[in-house]
Formats: C-alpha cells, sequence, structure tokens
C-alpha cells in the first residue's frame, strides 16, 4: 500500500528576500550565492596552492638556480600547498560549493533548512582562509612542518615558521572545522528532512549521495583534526605534553615529559583518511550523473552506486593506521589496517566497473564535461592501482616516503577530484549564469591538463621506484639516485608550469563566457535532473514557483527510454498512467 | 499523488526510501541537533581517548584522584566531595529540563520557562563550583596545565583541557537555555510549536551525559 503523500514543509515558506546589494550578494542567504561565494573563495585560496607547487617544482627541476627558494621556503611551500589543495580547495569547493548549490536544486527543496547557519558558515570559512593566509606575513612565515604537522617537529625550533606560523595553521584549521560543522549539518539535514514530494532517498541523483556520504564523514571525521589542533595548540602556547615525549632539542633539555607522538598521528590520520573521501565520495557522484547525462543512458546499477558510496564510506573510518606502517606499529595492526584497507577495493571496483559499464555501448556526446568525466575514470583507475600497492605493508615499506606516494595520492585524491570539479563546473555553469562556457577553450583546457598530468605524475612512480625520497628540497650528490631523475625532474617541471599557466585558459573562459558566452537556455545538456527543470535559469531566490513545490514522479536517469520521444525524462515528468509493468520485479 | 505500480507501493520499500523526510514528522531542528551532538560525541570521544593514552604513555606516577579532590568536612578529609554535589547538581537539572519539555508540549509555557530557567541556574551554580574546584587545584595543590608537585604533568593538561571544554558546553548551555526560556516566555513559539524545548532539552541532556563519562573516566578511575 502506498504511504499517503508528505507535504514538504518547504511548500509554503517565505524565503528570506534580500533588500539591499550586501544582502543579496554578499551576506545572502541564498543557498546559490553562499555556493558561488564558496566557490570563488576556494578557487582563489586554490590558485595560491597552484604558484607555491609550481614554486616547488622550480626547485626540483633547476636546484641552485633560483636563490630566493631556500630550504626553510620550499617547506613552507609544501606544507601551504598541500593543506591548502586538500582542505581549503577541494573539501570547500565541493561540499560548500557544490554541496550548497546542488542538495537543494536537485532534491527539490527551496533552500538549505538553516539559511542563517548556512551564510555564516562562509563566512566562517572566509575567516579561516584569512587566517591561513595571514601566515604569510607573520614573523617567520607560514610553517613548514609539511601538512601532516607531525609533533615534535612541528612545534620545535628548526622548523621554519615555529614561532607563529604554527598557530596561524591550527587557529586557521579549527576555524574551518567549526565552518564545516555549520554548513555540514545544514547538507545533511536538507537531505534527510526537506526533499520534496516523490523525492525518495532511491531517487536521489548520485551526486547528492556522494556529497551526503561525504559530509556525514567529515562530521565524524573532522573532530579529531580539531581535537588534536587544540591540544597542539596548547603544547604550544603554554607547554603542556599531549604530544611532546622528554626531549632535547638544539643541545638544550625541553620542558616536555611523557606526551605520545603516535597519538597525534592516529588522531590526524583519524581524520586524514576520511578526508580522502571526503574528496572523493562528492567526485564519484558528480561524475556519475556527468557519465550518464552525457552518455545518453541510464547510470549502470544504481542500487551498487549508492550502497557503494555507503560502504566505502563505513570502511574509510578503520584504515587510518595504513599511513603509519612505518611508525614502529605492531605487525598485526598492520596485517588489520591492510585487510581493511584493500577490502575498500572492492566497493571502489563495484564503481568503475559501473561506469565502464554505463559507457559500454552509449550515445557517448564528447562534450567537455563528459571528457573530463571519461578522464577521471582514467586516471582514478590508475591512482586505485597503486593504493593497491601501498596499501600493503610488505610493498609500502620500502616506497613509503617517496615519490611514489607523491604519484599515488596525486593521482587519486588531486588530479581525479580536479578532473571531476572541471566537469562539474563546465556541466553546471550554464544553470549558474545561463551562458555556455566556450567550447573551444574547453577542449583546449581539457587536453592540456589531462595529458599534462600525465607527463607530470606519470614519471613520479618510477622516481619512487628508484627509491628518490619525497619532501627533500634538493637530492645532491645522493648515491642511490640514479642519473636519470635529473632529467626527469625537469620534465616534470616544464610540464607543470605549462598545466600550471595553462589554467588561465580555464579562468578566461569563466570570466570571459559570463559576459560573452552563448544563451544556455533552461537545459542545454537535455538532463533529467530536478535542478534543470526549475522556472528560472538561473533560479531565482526560493529556486521554485511560489507555493509549490515539484513533484518528483521517477528516478534520476531515465535517458534514452524505449518507447519515448525524447531520449530524456525528466524527473518530473508522470509515469505513463497504463503501462504493464512486469509485478515480478520484486 | 505518488505513483503506485511494481515493487514501489510495498511498504517496506517506501519507508526505507522514505519520501520527503527520512524521520516522519521529526522537525528539522531536532535532526540537526541529534546529528550534531553525533558529531560533538566524536570531539569528547578523542579528547577522553586522547586523556587515556597520555596517562598511559607517561613515565611518571599518575595523582591519585580521591585524595587531589578531597575536601574537607568536619575535619574529615571526604574523597570527591565536590564532585559527588556537582554531579547531583547537573543530573537534578536534567531532570527540570525534562519537566520543562512536558510543560512545554503541554502548551503551559509559564511552568515550562520556569523550569528552564531553574534548569540553567543549576547549570550556572555547576560552573560556580568548576570555578572553585578550578581555583582550589591552582591555588591550594599547585596544579598547573604543565606540571603538578604530585605526578604525571599530564594529570593537569588533561583536567583542564577536557572540563574546560566541558564548562565551556555547560556555560553555552546556561546561554542557550536562557534565550529560550525568555522566547518561551514571550509566546514566539505559540504558532510553531514548543519543539524547540526539547531541542534545547537535547543538548542539555548530551552535556550531562558527557559528565557521566568524565565523571567516570577522571575522577573514579
Amino acid at each position: 500500500m502506498a504511504v499517503e503523500a508528505q507535504v514538504p514543509y518547504q511548500e509554503a515558506i517565505e524565503v528570506h528576500h534580500p533588500h539591499s546589494w550586501v544582502t543579496k550578494y554578499w551576506f545572502s542567504q541564498d543557498h546559490k550565492v553562499i555556493a558561488i561565494q564558496y566557490g570563488i573563495t576556494a578557487i582563489g585560496v586554490g590558485l595560491v596552492a597552484l604558484v607555491l607547487s609550481a614554486l616547488m617544482r622550480l626547485q626540483l627541476g633547476f636546484p641552485d638556480t633560483f636563490d630566493f627558494i631556500d630550504p626553510e621556503a620550499y617547506y613552507q611551500f609544501i606544507t601551504m600547498h598541500g593543506m591548502i589543495m586538500v582542505i581549503y580547495l577541494l573539501t570547500a569547493l565541493l561540499l560548500g560549493g557544490f554541496g550548497n548549490y546542488l542538495i537543494p536544486l536537485m532534491c527539490g527543496a527551496r533552500d538549505m533548512v538553516f539559511p542563517f547557519v548556512n551564510m555564516i558558515s562562509y563566512h566562517v570559512y572566509f575567516l579561516s582562509v584569512i587566517v591561513l593566509l595571514a601566515s604569510y606575513f607573520v614573523p617567520g612565515g607560514p610553517t613548514g612542518a609539511g601538512w601532516t604537522l607531525y609533533p615534535p617537529q612541528a612545534i620545535l625550533e628548526g622548523t621554519p615558521g615555529v614561532d607563529w606560523g604554527i598557530l596561524t595553521m591550527l587557529g586557521s584549521l579549527a576555524i574551518f572545522i567549526v565552518a564545516f560543522t555549520m554548513g555540514g549539518l545544514n547538507y545533511v539535514t536538507t537531505i534527510l528532512q526537506a526533499r520534496t514530494r516523490g523525492m525518495t532517498l532511491m531517487r536521489m541523483p548520485l551526486s547528492v549521495w556522494g556529497i551526503f556520504i561525504a559530509t556525514v564523514l567529515g562530521l565524524l571525521a573532522f573532530p579529531a583534526l580539531f581535537v588534536s589542533a587544540i591540544m597542539m595548540l596548547l603544547d604550544k602556547t603554554i607547554g603542556t605534553s599531549f604530544f611532546m615525549p622528554a626531549i632535547s632539542s638544539m643541545g638544550e633539555t625541553l620542558d616536555y615529559s611523557g606526551g605520545s607522538p603516535l597519538l597525534f598521528q592516529h588522531l590526524f590520520w583519524f581524520f586524514g583518511h576520511p578526508e580522502v573521501y571526503i574528496v572523493a565520495l562528492p567526485a564519484f557522484g558528480i561524475v556519475s550523473d556527468l557519465i550518464s547525462t552525457h552518455a545518453r543512458k541510464n547510470i549502470f546499477g544504481y542500487r551498487m552506486m549508492v550502497w557503494a558510496i555507503v560502504a566505502i564510506g563505513v570502511l574509510s573510518f578503520i584504515v587510518w593506521a595504513h599511513h603509519m606502517y612505518v611508525s614502529g606499529m605492531h605487525p598485526w595492526f598492520g596485517f588489520f589496517f591492510a585487510t581493511t584497507t584493500l577490502i575498500i577495493a572492492v566497493p571502489t571496483a563495484i564503481k568503475v566497473y559501473n561506469w565502464t559499464l554505463t559507457l559500454w555501448r552509449a550515445n557517448i556526446h564528447l562534450t567537455v564535461p563528459m571528457l573530463f568525466a571519461i578522464a577521471f575514470v582514467i586516471t582514478f583507475v590508475m591512482g586505485g592501482i597503486t593504493g593497491l600497492f601501498l596499501g600493503n605493508v610488505i610493498v609500502d615499506v620500502p616506497l613509503s616516503d617517496t615519490y611514489f606516494v607523491v604519484a599515488h595520492f596525486h593521482m587519486v585524491m588531486g588530479v581525479s577530484p580536479i578532473l571531476v570539479i572541471f566537469g562539474a563546473i563546465y556541466h553546471w555553469y550554464p544553470k549558474m549564469t545561463g551562458k555556455m562556457l566556450n567550447d573551444t577553450l574547453g577542449h583546449i583546457h581539457f587536453w592540456v591538463t589531462f595529458l599534462g598530468t600525465y607527463i607530470i605524475y606519470y614519471p613520479m612512480h618510477y622516481l619512487g621506484f628508484v627509491g628518490v625520497p619525497r619532501r627533500y628540497f634538493a637530492n645532491g650528490e645522493m648515491a642511490i639516485i640514479d642519473s636519470s631523475v635529473e632529467m626527469l625532474n625537469q620534465t616534470i617541471t616544464v610540464a607543470a608550469l605549462i598545466v600550471g599557466i595553462f589554467q588561465a585558459v580555464f579562468i578566461w573562459n569563466l570570466i570571459y563566457s559570463y559576459f560573452r558566452g552563448k544563451d544556455s537556455g533552461h537545459n542545454p545538456w537535455k538532463a533529467t535532473t530536478l535542478e534543470w527543470q526549475t522556472p528560472e535559469t538561473p533560479p531565482r531566490h526560493g529556486n521554485w514557483e511560489d507555493k509549490k513545490l515539484p513533484t518528483v514522479h521517477r528516478w534520476a536517469y531515465d535517458y534514452s527510454v524505449p518507447g519515448e520521444e525524447d531520449d530524456f525524462v525528466p524527473q518530473t515528468v508522470p509515469q505513463k498512467a497504463v503501462q504493464a509493468e512486469p509485478q515480478s520485479a520484486t | 499523488m505518488a505513483e503506485a505500480t511494481g515493487w514501489r507501493n510495498l511498504q517496506v520499500v517506501d519507508d526505507w526510501a522514505a519520501d520527503v523526510e527520512v524521520f516522519r514528522g521529526v522537525p528539522w531542528g531536532k535532526a540537526m541537533m541529534w546529528i550534531f551532538l553525533l558529531s560533538d560525541t566524536f570531539i569528547f570521544t578523542c579528547f577522553l581517548t586522547a586523556y587515556m593514552t597520555v596517562r598511559m604513555t607517561t613515565a611518571e606516577p599518575w595523582p591519585n584522584p580521591s585524595e587531589v579532590f578531597a575536601l574537607e568536612a568536619f575535619g574529615v578529609p571526604v574523597p570527591l566531595l565536590l564532585i559527588a554535589i556537582m554531579t547531583f547538581i547537573l543530573i537534578t537539572s536534567s531532570g527540570t529540563m525534562a519537566m520543562a519539555v512536558n510543560m512545554g508540549y503541554r502548551r503551559r509555557r509559564g511552568p515550562a520557562a520556569l523550569l528552564m530557567v531553574i534548569t540553567a541556574l543549576l547549570g550556572a551554580s555547576f560552573v560556580g563550583m568548576q570555578a572553585f574546584e578550578w581555583t582550589k587545584l591552582i591555588t591550594d595543590e599547585g596544579v598547573r596545565p604543565w606540571g603538578n608537585p604530585m605526578g604525571a604533568p599530564q594529570f593537569g593538561s588533561t583536567f583542564f583541557m577536557i572540563t574546560g571544554f566541558h564548562g565551556l558546553h555547560v556555560s553555552a548551555g546556561v546561554v542557550y537555555l536562557a534565550v529560550v526560556a525568555w522566547r518561551v516566555w514571550r509566546g514566539r513559539y505559540e504558532k510553531q510549536g514548543y519543539d524547540i524545548v526539547e531541542i534545547t532539552g537535547l543538548y542539555w541532556h548530551f552535556v550531562d551525559l558527557v559528565w557521566v563519562f568524565i565523571f567516570a573516566f577522571f575522577y573514579l578511575w
């Protein structure tokens, strides 16, 4: 028996309408404005991190050439680059940006359930970015402890930025977590309690599923980072010994005693590993929608895709110590964590197979978003396979702290999610602005980025195999290092600089198309999901018609349905009344 | 409105696939508070786990909580006397909070607001006693976050950090209760209903429950 239809509580609410320029564009409570604010801030700070990586590559490719890059500066580049990319760019853009934009539109809500807190969330995030960037203007500069910030070195003399940089970094992280929590509570609650009628959980587009589970992971994993940031701040400022054992530094015995550096590693990675999936799961979800839409075919194995996302989310909490195989842990621990790590390959492989099978004999449209989506599948398989190497203790130990690790995590959580983000921006830009992005510029951007990342990261696997250690300022005359390394490093640097510079094409495209782009209409990709069915493009504040939310009649993937006139059926179109559906499908 | 064909009209599937709301009839504020508390649980769990870890790693002896936290009453040192009173007060405040929720749903907003104010006052007195306890530890026993005369420095650092963080939660709860009590009294929730009292109560009971764990792990161990 069908359950009686419920009325979504947002059906009849009045949204908080802006009255002035400030409340419309700066202190706006509209989830779409907040999303774009998140997006612009994240891309802006991401460009800073991109410049930092270019500086690092200059040093690695051409050591002893650039006077302004000394070892201290190099470590500061590494630390800031890593932290910005992982947290302030990827997490903020995927959840704060796409999460904010897509959740209410795709679920058929007018806005987030608590728009005021959602607004505050962005401004607190903005504050955390300011505090982070302030690192460059404090005495001693930003911290150079590496993005993992391992104590004791992170707060001891000798590490760059030990006086101020580490404080701004930890403070900024704590502020970011507060911001994320405020946003994240909104995302989760909106998905759980504010969908429109007919939008059951198993009809939600996979983008929403990915963002949903990733946000849950964030709400449960960021507390560990928050706690470790507070404890390290206390160790640094008032001299507690949470993470600090009895230690002497620079010939001087310090006042610390009895703390546990390993405790920090456990807390950090209890956050750090789920963080990988906080970045990956939204990308998984979004890419599923891109592939299905641009291949004009329903996603293969929708339910499997959903449960794979859930399974990956659960498993991600019991694998963290695979980042610590060389920390001296008991071999049985290594055995346990290697097992759980390799089990994650199962749901992940299900997803890859399903993407591939969605493409199988599909009507593939090689649009720019589709190119990025296919590129993602390729780079993700690449990065995932090297993950199997590093998940095994016995293989990981010799590869630990080499460029193999750098290549692995850049492929799997650097390049892959970024490709999805690019694809997603090309895909949803028409909805955000009403204009299409320029196709030619898009193709140039795609091919340089995609091929460039291979030239950058492929050779790094080799560098790792020959034993080049990561995080070294310069390799010098190390006997173990082959002479081939030097030329490879130069090649990588040149490729990295070219790819970096070509991102300007993308930025230019965003600006140019906003003013001169072709009008997109409401649904340029002929997509089925709700956000393309809004009465206006870009959707107005409140998204839907007054007092009437859309009703959803089907799942999000009715592409190329036999017997239908168009090759897509939007979710709002009712099922045909008389249709002999086989009842045996139970 | 919704179609009724195939497997989709089976009751079980409908429930699991959750049209509109996963938790039917639950206001979003309540769902959000539960999720926030889940996240906050992880914060306190990390704090307590960290405390247990450093208690194991430190090489120096751990001070005996029964002696450190004893109070002199009628010339006899009574272990954990103040803590017992504090715990009693906090648990009592959970009782008054529960009564406030009841009154709220009965739409008796005078008693509801009054009980919330009583709850807030009990909470404030808890924070006051905590301030007294801190003062005693710092001035009389010489406990500092970075060291103390009785043994492991981690004793002071974990104590001040964890009880401090909990005390901040209680203080925030007192403010939260006061604001909601004022609004209940003014009749602001007459139209939308009194779920807000229960939501405030969820937070308050959570803070109370966390105290039980801190009490067990820190004072009794």
